[in-house]
């Protein structure tokens, strides 16, 4: 497979293995630009790129800006707060309108799932879905991917533990069905009240325990804790969550020696990873990702506009 | 005015017939039934061979919209969609703007469904004052306008109090009490059914038990009281099995069921189309196997379609955002029509769930072609296979989810006081 032949890129549930990774190879082709004194290539010269952002992000949205602008794209970012989003306007009518500007890639950040859909089958464009709700974040389970396959040389038969608020994570829904499709074990963990119903219908172990999770593990990655969900009685405070999910060099012992640590950022340092396991370059690869977010919002760029064409 | 429907078969369960007969009807009411009556002169006859024909229908839960969301719904486009569905009444739900929770707005939708002149339209009064949960309406004032039943709709009666005190006080006058079951608690936030498929698309759930503890709760109630209570659109395994348990102790309850209940599960949600979002929401599909269980043993008592029209920009936003509810009466018969043809229900079945046990839980002078009865018919074709299309809809309503759908039965037609309403072409 050499060519991307769906119009968007709305989830990893709908890829096939093989466009899994043709994405991360592309990916991994555009690594190098990065590192160059002159980081730009003219590939999508002419292009333009909308980062739609309803939602706040700092990452995700300056990862797709630097991405398109490393490819010589146009890149014009739209957040709720600057947007007509305040005066009432309605999603479709703010992409029939952006539509009408002709550009050539949408990226949407919305906080209700299934938005990038309903955007999809209305406008012509190429839609990438950059965090619907808590249903998918297809470029960062790409980029978690890229970061495995770096670092392991493989995907197919590890162990993944996936720990902490797996019921509202778009990041573990994503990371489920890639992983699980590129052939890895996938255990996830939290407390109960943060495994959604049906779960292992995914394909996957679930369990309430850290420890049993991470045992065995190659990969251990950890997700983002909302503070806002203690209101809800998810959980009783962050003190407890800490005291039981928090991974540490003491329970790390637990996973393989050469496992690797991932956080999708932003990190609550102390409450989902000790800070001296988020900082030790023998285990945590969290910037790596950081890094391979960039070629894998390239290589999706490049892809959804002909690739090689 | 004269006029005989010749040759159908009849099948009226109000007096347990089901024959091949003929109906005559003489100044807008049921003058004879039987074969080979005598035709008086100056009689319209109508042939009915292969039609079915039965009490005209009646679907006891819609939403009309009006006052206050024209847009979505008036009185007069809900009762035109009533009787080119089938139904020649229908009762109306209280969640109109102001809301139905005195007599004026009773009156008023009374009088623009009179003006209307197509289905009966029957107005449901709220239990309490802007449906708010708090202070009761005035149920015998509100009867003497036109209420048939009391409900708060959509905004189940949390407050267990409220809920006995009401079903002690309707009972003495003869008014039915209907109760949407929803543990608000539990249902927060929710978008659709919690399972398998709530967790792969990221959205908040409502479980099972946000219905089953309501109606566990509305039970209790009624069987302390002794009142009769009728439990709103059903769609959980669960509720059928409370609600047969209740009716084994003799407990006074009814209830409903829709159409989409027993025909669409949570798997349609996959492409967050907004057509299939529901309040209680689509379940699974053992639950709709109890469903069509509880159809079957009569446990559930009537199929009504829970019409709730929406505009286009009701439905044309995120899946979140979006408005609940089908555009239902249109398409209501001909989806119940297949649990004749699934052989979960028997025609006479069928019609008593829409016709004569809608009429007998909410006391209406209808569901029956007895001599003398006012002459609402509703012819049915059987056998006619065509094709959902919402732009043809007589509701401002389109928001369905079976557009292009092929079913096979449908009204061909619909008269209310021996009027023809609907000829199976279009409105008269």
């Amino acid at each position: 497979m050499t060519k991307l032949t769906k119009k968007d890129i709305l989830g990893i549930a709908d890829m096939t293995v093989d466009e899994i990774t043709l994405i991360l190879e592309t990916a991994e082709s555009f690594l190098e630009i990065s590192t160059r004194d002159i980081k730009k290539v003219p590939t999508l010269r002419g292009k333009s790129i909308i980062n739609l952002f309803y939602e706040a992000s700092t990452r995700t949205r300056t990862s797709f800006e630097i991405a398109g602008k490393r490819l010589s794209a146009d890149t014009i970012n739209i957040s709720a707060s600057t947007s007509s989003v305040v005066k009432g306007e309605t999603l479709i009518d703010t992409a029939r309108n952006l539509e009408a500007m002709n550009p050539d890639i949408i990226v949407l950040r919305h906080s209700a799932a299934g938005a990038p859909h309903l955007l999809a089958s209305l406008v012509r464009q190429s839609i990438i879905n950059a965090g619907d709700g808590a249903h998918e974040h297809p470029s960062q389970a790409l980029l978690d991917m890229m970061t495995i396959r770096e670092k392991k040389g493989r995907i197919a038969g590890l162990k993944v533990a996936l720990v902490g608020d797996i019921l509202h994570s778009r990041v573990a829904r994503s990371n489920i069905y890639g992983l699980t499709k590129m052939g890895a074990d996938v255990v996830v963990a939290g407390p109960a009240t943060m495994l959604p119903r049906d779960i292992e219908k995914m394909g996957v172990v679930a369990c309430t325990r850290l420890e049993e999770a991470i045992d065995g593990a190659d990969v251990v990655m950890m997700l983002r804790i909302q503070l806002e969900r203690q209101k809800q009685n998810i959980f009783p405070s962050l003190r407890e969550y800490a005291q039981r999910y928090c991974l540490n060099r003491a329970n790390l012992k637990l996973a393989k020696s050469d496992a690797i640590v991932m956080h999708p950022g932003p990190i609550n340092r102390g409450v989902e990873i000790s800070p001296d396991i988020a900082d030790d370059p023998d285990f945590s690869v969290i910037l790596d990702q950081v890094s391979n977010g960039v070629a894998v919002r390239m290589a999706l760029l490049y892809l959804l506009s002909g690739g090689n064409e | 005015m004269k006029l005989i429907l010749k040759g159908g078969r009849v099948i009226d369960p109000s007096q347990n017939m089901d024959a091949t007969a003929d109906i005559l009807i003489e100044n807008g009411k049921i003058a004879a039934c039987g074969t080979d009556l005598q035709v008086p002169a100056d009689t319209e006859i109508i042939d009915a061979k292969g039609l079915i024909v039965t009490p005209g229908l009646i679907d006891m839960h819609v939403h009309l919209r009006e006052p206050g969301q024209e847009y979505k719904e008036t009185v007069a486009t809900g009762a035109a969609a009533a009787v080119a569905g089938g139904f020649s009444s229908v009762a109306c739900m209280p969640n109109t703007a102001p809301v139905n929770d005195n007599r004026s707005i009773t009156e008023f939708i009374a009088r623009r469904a009179s003006e209307a002149n197509l289905a009966r339209v029957y107005p449901i009064a709220s239990i309490s004052v802007g449906q708010e949960g708090k202070q009761m309406t005035e149920f015998a004032d509100l009867k003497d306008a036109g209420a048939v039943a009391l409900s708060d709709d959509g905004k189940p009666v949390m407050d267990a109090a409220l809920l006995r005190r009401t079903l002690e006080y309707a009972e003495s006058l003869g008014l039915t009490v209907i109760e949407h079951c929803e543990e608000s608690s539990l249902s927060a936030g929710g978008l659709m059914h919690e399972g398998y498929y709530s967790t792969i698309l990221g959205m908040r759930g409502i479980p099972s038990i946000a219905e089953e503890i309501m109606a566990h709760r509305d039970i209790l109630i009624a069987e302390y009281t002794g009142a009769h209570i009728h439990i709103a659109h059903v769609s959980t395994a669960g509720t059928v099995r409370i609600i047969r348990d209740a009716k084994k102790r003799g407990v006074r309850v009814t209830a409903e069921t829709a159409p989409h209940y027993f025909t669409l599960t949570d798997e349609s949600l996959t492409a967050y189309n907004t057509h299939f979002k529901v309040n209680p929401p689509l379940r699974e599909a053992s639950d709709i196997a109890a469903i069509k269980a509880g159809l079957a043993d009569g446990t559930l008592d009537a199929i009504a379609c829970d019409h709730a029209p929406h505009a286009r920009t009701d439905k044309e936003v995120e899946f979140e955002y979006a408005s609940n509810g089908i555009s239902g009466l249109e398409t209501s018969l001909g989806l119940s029509i297949k649990l004749v043809q699934e052989g979960i229900l028997s025609w006479p079945d069928l019609i008593a769930k829409m016709s004569c046990n809608p009429a007998r839980i909410l006391n209406l002078p209808a569901g029956t072609l007895a001599p003398g009865s006012p002459a609402d018919v509703t012819l049915i074709d059987p056998n006619r296979d065509w094709t959902v299309d919402v732009k043809a809809f007589c509701s401002r309503g389109k928001n369905s989810p079976f557009h292009g759908l092929t079913l096979s039965g449908r009204a061909v037609m619909t008269l209310v006081d021996g009027l023809i309403k609907y000829d199976g072409r279009g409105l008269r």
